[in-house]
């Protein structure tokens, strides 16, 4: 093995990765709350609804969980706009296709959570007058948020990890960044052990602090 | 049965109300009337409606005829005799002006003691949070847990948790309170915490339904005792009435032997 390990090309190109980091989370951090917001409001409905919206909400989960990322985002860059006519940007396109992918997983993580509040608080909540509105707001979320937190943890890493798929229409994200780095020095190893150490690194950090606070609202319990 | 206890008006007034599962009648034409201050037991075997009839009374459950009238109104449904459900904005109205208390305590596990009384107070009653804090320090003490007013349910024993319960019901100032087996899932030494605290609202004129396997305190504590069985009522009476060994209600002797001899 004669190859030897030499980083300072990757160094030089270092802000392609840095700012390919900010991008990946800002892609993360917009595309969760759009999608922690779909969630939400489809379980909320899902769990109050007839058979007919409910059937509707489990085949948009079943197909979202069934079809790889990488061909959603294909279909929405590349697909839509071909179809109909409407022009958006590459960073765009995947924010859009994120939201739509984490909101069905959201979705399920949700309903789960909120078939999960114990039947007795809620109960409790109407025997003190408390509007099916209220009792949501004030008992059945915060319970429910108590419940799914270490779910909903795994899932934020997980769609955190899901913005690399972005690369593949060119938004310069993190592992774009690591590709343009590759194609231009061909220190491949290099630049591919450092971008893995920055996931990883951003990974736990993530990680210890929504362990945070669920280790707060478990005090909470 | 004699009803001549029932002369004056009746604060809550059950009426013919049946209700079935599927195919199993659970409340056949049930009727009871509690008048204001007067403290009712339901007794019975377990399955015999009891626990259902009380929760129709607050509408934890619909009901598929008869009535239930509280103070005059309606409870369930927009006019006795219709099957219109109320809306569930008035359904609360309804509910907020009945207290309950639960078997399983039922507290909100995210709020403190005194947040679990304070939600009610801000949210249906419209108070202020000081307002509300000051009702719920006040019920607090009344049952002894003044100091655990920012404790989480988690952080109290059963007996304090449902004395938190029993408070948060009552600070709603309810025109009747509900208790539903509210000792059944304590610890022995922990169920005459609780009930000292039903004697002294009992002592304050609170009417008062109460299911419960507490014989001896049905006994000491109510005005009368309704016996069910089957889903309907076999027997109503005062507590010397009901509880005598030499009753002639079959159902209601079987009961009681049986009860006796599990329970002494």
């Amino acid at each position: 093995m004669g190859y030897a390990l030499n980083f300072n090309l990757i160094w030089r190109h270092f802000d392609k990765l840095w700012g390919g980091l900010l991008l990946s989370l800002e892609l993360a951090v917009i595309s969760i709350a759009i999608g922690t917001v779909i969630g939400l409001v489809l379980a909320v409905w899902y769990v109050s609804a007839g058979r007919v919206v409910r059937a509707i909400i489990a085949a948009y989960v079943e197909f979202i969980r069934n079809v790889p990322l990488i061909l959603l985002v294909y279909l929405v860059f590349y697909g839509v706009p071909t179809v109909v006519d409407l022009a958006y940007s590459a960073p765009t396109s995947f924010v859009l296709t994120l939201s739509v992918y984490s909101g069905a997983y959201l979705v399920e993580v949700f309903r789960s959570g909120l078939e999960a509040v114990p039947r007795g608080q809620l109960d409790a909540g109407k025997a003190i007058g408390l509007t099916p509105w209220q009792r949501l707001i004030h008992v059945r979320l915060p319970t429910m948020l108590r419940i799914t937190l270490p779910a909903l943890s795994n899932t934020f890493i997980s769609l955190f990890k899901d913005t690399s798929i972005a690369s593949v229409i060119s938004v310069p994200e993190l592992t774009f960044g690591a590709q343009w780095i590759n194609f231009n020095t061909f220190r491949i190893v290099e630049v591919y052990l450092v971008t893995t150490a920055m996931y990883l690194l951003t990974g736990y950090i993530l990680l210890f602090g929504l362990r945070l606070v669920e280790r707060r609202f478990r005090a909470a319990r | 049965m004699s009803e001549a206890s029932n002369a004056g008006p009746a604060l809550l007034d059950v009426r013919d109300v049946s209700k079935a599962f599927g195919a199993v009648e659970v409340l056949r034409s049930v009727s009871l009337q509690v008048k204001r201050g007067e403290v009712v037991t339901v007794i019975g075997p377990s399955g015999s409606g009891k626990t259902t009839l009380l929760r129709c009374v607050n509408f934890l459950e619909s009901y598929d005829s008869g009535s239930i009238r509280i103070d005059g109104k309606e409870v369930g449904y927009r006019e006795a005799g219709t099957r219109q459900r109320r809306s569930e904005r008035d359904l609360a109205a309804m509910r907020a002006e009945t207290g309950m208390v639960f078997q399983s305590f039922n507290l909100f596990p995210h709020l403190t003691a005194a947040g679990n009384i304070m939600l009610g107070l801000t949210k249906v009653r419209g108070k202020s949070q000081a307002e509300a804090r000051q009702i719920a320090e006040h019920w607090l003490g009344r049952v002894g847990l003044a100091h655990k007013a920012d404790s989480l349910p988690a952080e109290l024993s059963g007996g304090q948790q449902q004395r938190v319960g029993i408070a948060r019901a009552v600070a709603m100032e309810p025109k009747i309170l509900l208790l539903d087996e509210i000792t059944s899932a304590l610890d022995p030494e922990l169920v005459g915490e609780v009930l000292a605290v039903v004697r002294s609202l009992a002592e304050d004129g609170m009417t008062m339904l109460m299911v419960t396997h507490e014989m001896a305190f049905a006994r000491d504590a109510s005005s009368r005792i309704v016996f069910m069985a089957d889903g309907g009522v076999s027997a109503v009476g005062p507590p010397k009435e009901i509880l005598a060994e030499e009753t002639t209600n079959e159902r209601l002797r079987t009961f009681l032997a049986r009860f006796r001899a599990s329970h002494f």
